[in-house]
C-alpha cells in the first residue's frame, strides 16, 4: 500500500520506496524503512500532505508520498 | 594578540543556529559573499577571553552534506576544501534537542570529514518540557567530543559554550562512526592515493561531488569520473546505503542516552493551531487578513516617523541655505546631495516595519504553513509552494528574494520564480506609491478604521501579485523542464518569535538598504543636479539676456516672479530638460510630461530615484522656496493648460508604470549572476518594460 492512499489520522510502517533518487532525500529527512508514519492533515486544497515521522512534522506532495510503500 | 580561531556554525534549518550566531556575535557582524558565488556569508566576532577572539561564520542550514539546493552546496565546499578562505579551525554543530536523531545525521557526516567539532544541543529547555531526557555526559563520551547543552532562546549555556571553545584542541577527537570505506572500498582507495588523504569519507564525498570544488584541475575531475566508471559507482544507491548505515549507527549511539517519555503530548499545541491556521476556509482568510494588517501597518505606523524625517530634511536644507555661503557648491550639496539623501532615509521606517513582519512570520513557523497551503495553487501557475517565500520577500526587495529562490530545487520552478519576482511590488516602489497616492487619494477612513490610502496601496500590491501569477502561468508553457519538481519540507512547531532576532533583521536590512541603495541614489542625485543646472551655453546666455532686457523695463515688485520664470526656463533648456523633451513624445500618451520623463530615465537605474529626482527637479525649479516635495508636486501646473500635472489619471498611470517596469539595475545584475546568462535578464527587461508601457497607456486613456 502506498502512503498517499492513507487518510488523516491513519498510520503505517515504511517498508520500501519505488523511486531511488527520491528515497535518498526522504531518508535524509528521517523517513527510513521501519519507521512509523502518520498522516497529520491534508493541505486546504488536498495536496501536499503533512505527515508525522521520526518525531517531527514533514510535508510532501501526494506524488512523492506515492513512492513510499507502507504496511 | 593570538590569531583568531575560525569557527563555522553548521546545522539543520530551524535549529536556532542564527539565534545562537546573534547571541555570540552581537551587532559585531557583517554580511558578505563567499568568493565567486552569491551566497550570503554572515561573519561575526566573539570575544572568548581578554586575549582570544573567535571569527564565526554562519553557514546555510542543511539536512545533509548532499545539497538539495544551491545554497546548501556551500556547506560542503567550505568544509571539504582546506584551502577555502572560510574553512574553519573548529565546527560548532548545532542540533535541535527535541529531534536529536535526524539532526545528528549531519553531525556524523561533518565529523567524518575529520574537523575538530563541538556539538551544541539547542532548545534543551523545550526538550525537557516535552519529556525528552538527554544524558549529555554519556553522549559526549560516546561521540568523543565536547557536548554543550544550551537554550539560545533563554540565553542559557552560553558561558559553558565559550568555555568549551576555549578548551578545544586543534586535533579532532571524535570517535569513528559508521564505516564508510565498506560502501565503495576500491574507488575510495584510488581517490585516497590520488589526492593523498587518509580520510575515507572525504574520498567518498569527492566521488559524489567533486565538480563544485574548484581546487581540482580538469584532469583531476576526469580522473574522478574515470574511477567512478571503473568501479560502477552509483551515486544514489550509495547515498541511500550511507544514510541507512548512519541512522543505524545513531541508533546505537543514542540508546540509553535519550529517554522520551512525553512523545504523545508534545505536538498538541502546534496541532491545534494548525487545525485553524491551515483550515480550508480559515487558513486562507487568516492569511489574507495578515497580509492586509501588514500593509495597513506599513502605511499608518510609518506616517509619523516619515513626516519627521521629511521635515527634518526640509529644515536642514533651509538652515543650510541660510548659513552657508551662497554658491554653486552649496547648491550642489543641498539640492543635490541632501535632497537625494532625504529620499533614501525616508524609506527606513517602511522597510523596517516590513522586515519586522517578514521575520516574525518566518520565526514563528507560519511562513512554512503558507508554503504548505499555497503549493497546489502555485503549482498550477508553474511555481512551487517554495516560491511563496521569494514572492513575499520581493515585497521588500527582489534582489535578496531572487537569491533566496535557490532553495527551490527544481530548475524550472526556480527560473519562473526569478522571472516574475521583480513584478511583485518591492519597497523601492513604496515611496513612489506613497507619494502619488497622497497626492490624488484623499486621506479618509472607511468604517472608522480602514485607511483609504492604505486600501489603494494594497490594491497596487494585489495588481502586482496578480500580474506575477499571470506571467508565471504563461511562462509555464514556454519554458521546458529539466528535471522533476519535488517538495519535501519540514514543518517546524509553532514558536513565539524571538524579538531580538526581529530587531536584528530590522536593523540589518535597513542598514543594507541605506548603504547599497544610498550609494546609487546619491550618485544619481548629483548627476541629475548637474544635468538640471547646466545646459548648452548659448541657450543659457540667450535666456539670461532675454530676462535682463525685460528686467530693465519693469519695476522691482515683479522681479521675484521673473526670477522664477527664468529658472523654469533654464531647467527646460538644461541637459536634463532636453533629455526629458526627447522622450516626451513617447510618454505623452501615458499622461507624462518631460519632468516625469527625467524621473523615468533616472529610475532605470533604481526606482527609488523617482522621489529624489522629483525633489531635485522641483527644488531647482522653485529656487529659494522651500516646501515639502508633496506640496511642490501638488502645486505643479501644466504651463499650456494651467491644470494640475498630477491628476488622478496621470498618477495612476505612473503607478502602473512603476509597478510593471524593470527599473532596477541591481535586479538585472542579480538575475544575470543567478542564471549565469544574459538571456534571462534581457527577456525580463523587455517583457516588463513592454507590459508597463501598455498598462499605463490603457489606464491613462481610459481615466483621463
Amino acid at each position: 500500500m502506498k502512503l498517499s492512499q492513507l487518510n488523516p489520522g491513519e498510520q503505517g510502517t515504511i517498508v520500501a520506496f519505488t523511486d531511488l533518487e527520491m528515497s535518498v532525500k526522504l531518508m535524509e529527512m528521517g523517513c527510513l524503512p521501519g519507521e512509523t508514519v502518520e498522516i497529520e492533515r491534508f493541505a486546504p486544497l488536498g495536496d501536499p500532505i503533512a505527515i508525522r515521522v521520526a518525531g517531527y512534522q514533514l510535508c510532501l506532495r501526494k506524488n512523492e508520498a506515492s513512492i513510499i510503500i507502507i504496511q | 594578540m593570538a590569531k583568531d580561531i575560525k569557527i563555522a556554525l553548521v546545522g539543520n534549518p530551524n535549529t536556532g543556529k542564527s539565534t545562537l550566531f546573534n547571541l555570540l556575535t552581537g551587532l559585531n557582524q557583517k554580511i558578505g559573499n563567499f568568493p565567486g558565488i552569491t551566497v550570503d556569508k554572515k561573519t561575526g566576532y566573539c570575544k572568548l577571553s581578554d586575549s582570544k577572539q573567535a571569527e564565526i561564520i554562519d553557514l546555510p542550514g542543511t539536512y545533509s552534506l548532499y545539497p538539495k539546493s544551491k545554497d546548501e552546496s556551500i556547506v560542503f565546499q567550505v568544509l571539504a576544501d582546506s584551502k577555502n578562505s572560510s574553512h574553519p579551525d573548529l565546527v560548532i554543530l548545532v542540533v535541535d534537542a527535541t529531534n536529536l536523531r535526524r539532526n545528528l545525521l549531519l553531525y556524523t557526516q561533518v565529523a567524518d570529514l575529520g574537523l575538530p567539532i563541538i556539538l551544541v544541543l539547542n532548545m534543551t529547555d523545550m526538550a525537557k518540557k516535552e519529556g525528552i531526557d538527554i544524558d549529555v555526559d554519556k553522549l559526549s563520551e560516546r561521540l568523543g567530543i565536547q557536548v554543550v547543552a544550551i537554550s539560545a532562546r533563554n540565553n542559557s549555556g552560553l558561558s559553558e559554550l565559550k568555555e568549551a571553545i576555549r578548551n578545544t584542541t586543534v586535533i579532532a577527537t571524535q570517535t569513528e562512526g559508521a564505516d564508510m570505506h565498506v560502501l565503495a572500498p576500491e574507488a575510495i582507495d584510488f581517490v585516497k592515493s590520488h589526492i593523498k588523504t587518509d580520510n575515507n569519507y572525504l574520498a567518498l564525498q569527492l566521488l559524489h561531488q567533486h565538480l563544485p570544488l574548484n581546487i581540482f584541475s580538469s584532469a583531476d575531475h576526469e580522473i574522478f569520473e574515470q574511477i567512478k566508471k571503473d568501479h560502477h559507482f552509483e551515486s544514489s544507491k550509495l547515498q541511500a546505503a550511507e544514510t541507512i548505515s548512519r541512522y543505524r549507527y545513531l541508533g546505537t549511539v543514542l540508546s540509553g542516552v535519550v529517554e522520551d517519555t512525553g512523545a504523545a503530548r508534545k505536538f498538541i499545541f502546534s496541532d491545534k493551531l494548525d487545525a485553524v491556521l491551515t483550515h480550508r476556509v480559515w487558513g486562507f482568510t487568516i492569511f489574507i487578513a495578515i497580509l492586509f494588517f501588514i500593509f495597513n501597518s506599513i502605511f499608518s505606523w510609518s506616517s509619523y516617523p516619515m513626516e519627521l524625517i521629511e521635515y527634518s530634511f526640509v529644515w536642514l536644507t533651509e538652515f543650510g541655505h541660510q548659513h552657508l555661503p551662497a554658491g554653486m557648491l552649496t547648491d550642489l550639496l543641498l539640492d543635490g546631495v541632501v535632497a537625494g539623501l532625504g529620499g533614501v532615509v525616508i524609506f527606513i521606517p517602511q522597510i523596517a516595519i516590513l522586515f519586522a513582519f517578514i521575520s516574525i512570520l518566518e520565526d514563528t513557523g507560519y511562513m512554512s504553513r503558507v508554503t504548505f497551503m499555497m503549493d497546489k495553487i502555485m503549482r498550477k501557475f508553474g511555481l512551487s509552494g517554495k516560491s511563496v517565500v521569494p514572492m513575499i520577500g520581493s515585497l521588500a526587495c527582489a534582489v535578496p528574494s531572487i537569491m533566496s529562490a535557490r532553495n527551490i530545487e527544481s530548475w524550472k520552478d526556480r527560473i519562473i520564480t526569478i522571472m516574475v519576482a521583480p513584478l511583485v511590488s518591492c519597497s523601492a516602489r513604496l515611496p513612489v506609491y506613497t507619494l502619488l497616492i497622497s497626492l490624488v487619494v484623499p486621506e479618509k477612513m472607511i468604517w472608522g478604521f480602514i485607511n483609504l490610502q492604505g486600501l489603494t496601496l494594497m490594491g497596487m500590491y494585489l495588481i502586482s501579485i496578480f500580474a506575477a501569477v499571470i506571467v508565471a502561468f504563461i511562462m509555464k508553457f514556454l519554458i521546458k523542464a529539466k528535471e522533476k519538481s519535488y517538495f519535501i519540507m519540514e514543518l517546524p512547531v509553532y514558536r513565539m518569535p524571538r524579538w531580538s532576532n526581529v530587531l536584528y533583521t530590522m536593523y540589518e536590512k535597513s542598514k543594507t538598504f541605506v548603504f547599497e541603495a544610498g550609494k546609487v541614489i546619491i550618485a544619481i542625485s548629483i548627476i541629475l543636479w548637474v544635468l538640471a543646472t547646466f545646459g548648452p551655453s548659448d541657450k543659457f546666455e540667450a535666456i539670461d539676456k532675454k530676462y535682463a532686457a525685460i528686467e530693465a523695463q519693469k519695476d522691482s515688485t515683479q522681479i521675484s516672479t521673473l526670477e522664477r520664470d527664468r529658472s523654469a526656463e533654464k531647467l527646460e533648456n538644461s541637459y536634463a530638460g532636453i533629455l526629458g523633451h526627447v522622450i516626451e513624445p513617447a510618454i505623452k500618451p501615458l499622461g507624462f510630461d518631460w519632468k516625469i520623463g527625467i524621473a523615468l530615465i533616472t529610475s532605470f537605474a533604481a526606482r527609488e530615484a523617482f522621489v529624489g529626482t522629483m525633489a531635485t527637479i522641483y527644488s531647482v525649479d522653485n529656487d529659494g522656496e522651500v516646501a515639502t516635495i508633496r506640496n511642490k508636486m501638488r502645486g505643479a501646473r501644466n504651463p499650456d493648460t494651467g491644470l494640475p500635472v498630477f491628476t488622478f489619471a496621470t498618477a495612476f498611470s505612473l503607478m502602473l508604470f512603476y509597478a510593471f517596469a524593470m527599473q532596477c539595475m541591481s535586479t538585472v545584475a542579480v538575475v544575470y549572476r543567478e542564471t549565469k546568462s544574459w538571456k534571462w535578464p534581457v527577456i525580463q527587461l523587455v517583457y516588463m518594460t513592454a507590459m508597463a508601457y501598455v498598462a499605463s497607456l490603457i489606464a491613462y486613456q481610459l481615466l483621463k
